[in-house]
């Protein structure tokens, strides 16, 4: 075990864990943000940067500070480091010059967007974005197009994550998309016009941070804070079954997995709860899930507003944990 | 002249032949250090002289060798870098064209040092023709035994292969070097795992530049001691430097680092001056990315000392009023260009080789482009230098790669030394859009 | 960006170019044949005219058995890389700083205007594309244009037309 302090709080982890999974195990403000690094997902992080963290002091063997902010999610911890987050003016400066990166070319569609509710680059620039842009240029734009008949691809909000790129090449059997050009023209794409097809395809939607990949299933049906999401399962053949039904009255809007407080799938009985496409996309029937009850979801989310509170303003005892 | 350890025989016609090369004294060296030293041998002589990464970052390569693991049945590589892309670096062409199996030489006496049985020589892909005169040589090498199984009889087996790239700058940096040698996007890899741990394929893998490799050989031959006697304290030896600009006499030169600058811009022995009679206005000493240098910067550092062409001598005075050898891209502008438009032309060309892959970067470089393309066309406003100045901040330090910095510094020098041009650009749009920097009428590429 | 693609049928390799796809393929170790990518892409693109199809590119996935997609990453990475038809003759001039302070917006102008093109543009004959590239590593004999594999340096108007001629002569020699 090492000894990390973060913003003055100490922890002891295990040896090997990252800044970054050191200080979400502690939990609260003290955790960066991160919009690329997704940990069930071999090989991803370090891309998008916000999660640059000030290192004070390297280790107790040598206290020297890192000269450059460090990349929190691919960062290993050593014995007496001590890390500034929340608490270095460096970190807010530096993670407002991503978010503005991230948003430079940035359509600013959240009104018209299915992830608008639930995306991270939204709360990123909720937390460190600047009210109004100094990107006086043309913004690069894309086409939206269709990866397959169920999922949109919307590439002008990419950040370029690779998060769907990992997913295809490692939960399902043949990846035919990936980032294609280079530079500030990169892009995901599929190259020439493939549908992704494969059972377990639909994840990249629930992987992506922001609304560059969508359930066509859901496009414009609704918006998620009118939803009511409900943790349910079924018996299914293909996938684990478990996953979150998004219900409107008696109806299911649409169908995620699992995700945990920092947007990742939740491993469940040891295992990443990906769910397949026909519990995704074509299973839209009440009577085909048992409904557990409601998903906890965290009381600041916007999804949270108006759902699950007691009648009774005195008798405020609702779980909305996290 | 000064003295030439590298291109010694550079004028000697068929010296690209392995039949002149060899009566030339070529493969001594690698006769010297196969059957009379032990590999932990030549790395120590290699510490011992001093030599620093000639590719741009100045690393010991002596260090930077005994950084490599060496664990039990795992393949260890040494690739040569010869994706030489940095702007006013043309010298590691020079010498794989003209002198190809100088380069086998030190692959073959630096492979024998690390203990790596196969080698590579990544080239950048433009450098196809050059690709074909290094697998000539190599062919030749292979038939009289200094590659292949059994070297010399020594028993030591080495093989060497050259590897093109298909045109990415960013290839240049160590791990992206690598991605693209396993047949991939060149984007560099998060570190560490550093590649003397975790490089190609997995294994234990040093990199090192062209002439690094190539000056491994006047070092075996001579031995570091007599080495060490050239050049200075922090700069030992000779280096190649790449002129280009406007000067009288551009072109590959060896010189003992320590020379000074103005002997070097305006010596009959070297560069001769500024082309056409005109005044030299600023200098960019070591490839594009380094800061640039105004007039009375040159010459002179800050204190009034005299300039030499080292490592140390150049970046006297940090980045307020140094610079850096870097690559020893060596690019003079006279008294008409325009700083403006060449720092627009730097940031265009890092904002094309950027990788993508992190956000200051793949958005920094390509937003600072289009800032600097207004302000040269005229449609620029005072507050876009402050921009300038601000994004450029929130790029350096904060990338995978070196390649932020090297965007950034360009422009953070070009407004620090250069910034009354700006405003002037600024204020008088008109008369900077009409001012003639040689230009054809129209032409705006 | 939409990418559109001219399907056309995949090129008939020649046995000079099969034979070389083997050997660099035998340049790297078992199993690691996707890193001869790059150097195969150059052999094929050579040979079919080029540039990439999607079909070629599929033919080399093929060749080095990896999926269609790795070589469409790599591919559209690498600026050497026409993946759209381009003319007989490929002229990239370098205009990136030093061959700038000497020049270089002179000499792509003037060939734009000689040949009647635009940057990115090919000559109706489809004898000529003009393209502009960053730094070829030629930095002291600029301007220069690389057209093939060789470079052409130190140029002038008047060695431009000279090679113009000399193309339409089929002198130069591009591979």
């Amino acid at each position: 075990m090492v000894k990390v302090t973060i913003d003055g709080v100490e922890i002891e982890v295990e040896e090997g864990t990252t800044i970054l999974n050191a200080a979400r195990q502690v939990g609260g403000d003290i955790v960066p943000p991160a919009m690329c690094y997704y940990s069930k997902l071999e090989g991803s992080g370090g891309k998008c940067r916000t999660c640059l963290v000030e290192v004070a002091a390297g280790s107790e063997k040598d206290p020297r500070p890192m000269p450059k902010l460090v990349a929190s999610c691919s960062t290993q911890v050593q014995h007496g480091m001590i890390v500034k987050n929340a608490s270095s003016e460096r970190v807010k400066t530096g993670r407002a010059g991503v978010t503005e990166f991230l948003l430079a070319n940035h359509p600013l569609d959240c009104p018209i967007c299915d992830q608008a509710g639930e995306c991270h680059l939204q709360d990123l620039g909720f937390e460190h974005g600047k009210e109004a842009t100094r990107y006086r240029e043309e913004r690069r734009t894309f086409d939206p197009i269709d990866i397959g008949d169920k999922i949109k691809l919307h590439m002008n909000r990419c950040i370029l994550c690779y998060r769907c790129v990992y997913t295809a090449n490692q939960i399902t059997d043949q990846r035919v998309h990936g980032v294609m050009h280079r530079g500030s023209h990169a892009e995901i794409s599929t190259y020439i016009e493939k549908a992704i097809d494969n059972d377990f395809s639909g994840n990249v939607i629930d992987v992506c941070p922001v609304g560059a990949l969508t359930d066509k299933t859901f496009r414009f049906k609704s918006r998620v804070w009118f939803l009511k999401p409900m943790d349910a399962h079924r018996d299914c053949p293909t996938c684990s079954g478990k996953a979150v039904v998004w219900m409107f009255g008696n109806e299911i809007y649409r169908v995620t997995a699992r995700k945990d407080k920092y947007g990742e799938i939740e491993t469940i009985d040891g295992k990443t709860a990906w769910i397949c496409n026909t519990c995704r996309f074509e299973t839209k029937e009440v009577d085909k899930w048992n409904v557990e009850g409601p998903r906890l979801i965290n009381r600041h989310s916007v999804i949270s507003q108006n759902h699950y509170t007691l009648q009774n303003p005195l008798n405020n005892n609702t779980k909305n944990i996290q | 002249m000064g003295r030439k350890l590298l291109l010694e025989h550079i004028d000697v016609p068929g010296i690209e032949t392995f039949e002149v090369y060899r009566q030339k004294g070529g493969y001594r060296s690698v006769e010297k250090a196969l059957k009379s030293m032990s590999p932990d041998e030549v790395v120590e002589e290699v510490k011992k002289s001093g030599l620093r990464g000639r590719g741009g970052a100045g690393f010991p390569t002596g260090m930077k060798w005994s950084f490599l693991a060496k664990p039990e049945g795992v393949p260890r590589y040494l690739l040569c870098n010869a994706d030489e892309s940095e702007p006013g670096t043309f010298k590691d062409r020079y010498l794989m064209q003209y002198l190809p199996h100088l380069l086998i030489e030190g692959m073959i006496v630096s492979s024998f040092a690390l203990g790596t049985n196969l080698s590579y020589i990544y080239i950048r892909g433009e450098y196809l023709f050059v690709l074909e005169i290094l697998e000539k040589a190599i062919a030749e090498a292979y038939a009289n035994g200094f590659l292949g199984k059994n070297i010399l009889g020594t028993g030591y087996d080495l093989d060497l292969r050259v590897s093109p790239g298909g045109g990415a700058y960013i290839c240049g940096e160590e791990t992206a070097l690598i991605e693209s040698l396993e047949g991939k996007r060149g984007n560099p890899r998060i570190k560490p795992p550093f590649p003397a741990v975790k490089g190609l394929w997995g294994c234990p893998t040093v990199v090192n530049n062209v002439e690094s490799l190539a000056t491994v050989v006047p070092i075996i031959n001579m031995g570091a001691d007599e080495y060490v006697k050239i050049g200075t304290e922090q700069s030992r030896g000779t280096k190649l430097i790449s002129a280009c600009g406007n000067l009288e006499r551009p072109g590959v030169y060896e010189i003992d680092l320590g020379l000074s600058v103005e002997e070097f811009i305006y010596g009959d022995d070297w560069c001769r001056g500024i082309k056409n009679g005109k005044q030299l206005k600023a200098l960019v000493p070591g490839g594009s990315s380094v800061p640039i240098l105004p007039t009375h910067l040159i010459t002179k550092t800050a204190n009034g000392d005299t300039r030499f062409m080292s490592y140390e001598s150049l970046s006297d005075g940090g980045f307020a009023s140094g610079s850096m050898l870097g690559s020893g891209g060596f690019i003079a502008f006279d008294e008409d260009q325009c700083i403006v438009r060449n720092t627009w032309n730097f940031t265009r060309f890092y904002a094309h080789e950027s990788c993508g892959q992190c956000s200051p970067c793949r958005e920094g470089t390509a937003w600072m482009e289009k800032v600097l393309w207004r302000i040269e066309n005229g449609e620029g406003t005072m507050e876009d230098i402050a921009l300038l100045e601000d994004i450029n901040k929130k790029i350096e330090g904060n990338t995978i790669c070196p390649l932020g910095d090297a965007a950034a510094w360009p422009v953070a020098s070009a407004i620090r030394h250069f910034r009354e041009e700006f405003e002037w650009h600024i204020k008088h749009p008109q008369e900077a859009m009409s001012r003639n920097y040689g230009l054809l009428k129209g032409a705006t590429v | 960006m939409k990418v559109e693609i001219v399907n056309k049928e995949r090129p008939v390799l020649s046995e000079k170019a099969k034979a070389e796809i083997q050997t660099v393929i035998g340049y790297y170790p078992e199993g690691k044949s996707k890193s001869a990518i790059l150097r195969v892409l150059h052999i094929v693109e050579e040979e079919a005219g080029g540039w990439l199809s999607p079909d070629t590119m599929d033919m080399v996935a093929e060749i080095l058995n990896i999926t269609a997609i790795e070589v469409y990453e790599v591919a559209t990475f690498y600026t050497m890389f026409n993946l759209h038809p381009v003319g007989k003759y490929v002229f990239e001039v370098c205009h990136t700083g030093p061959c700038m302070l000497v020049g270089s917006d002179n000499i792509i102008k003037y060939i734009e205007d000689k040949l009647n093109i635009k940057v990115g543009g090919t000559t109706s004959d489809g004898m000529f594309t003009l393209k502009t590239a960053e730094c070829l590593g030629a930095c002291g004999y600029g301007p220069m244009l690389q057209c093939g594999k060789f470079y052409h340096e130190h140029l002038t108007p008047e060695k431009v037309d000279e090679l113009i001629e000399a193309c339409r002569r089929d002198e130069v020699k591009i591979y």
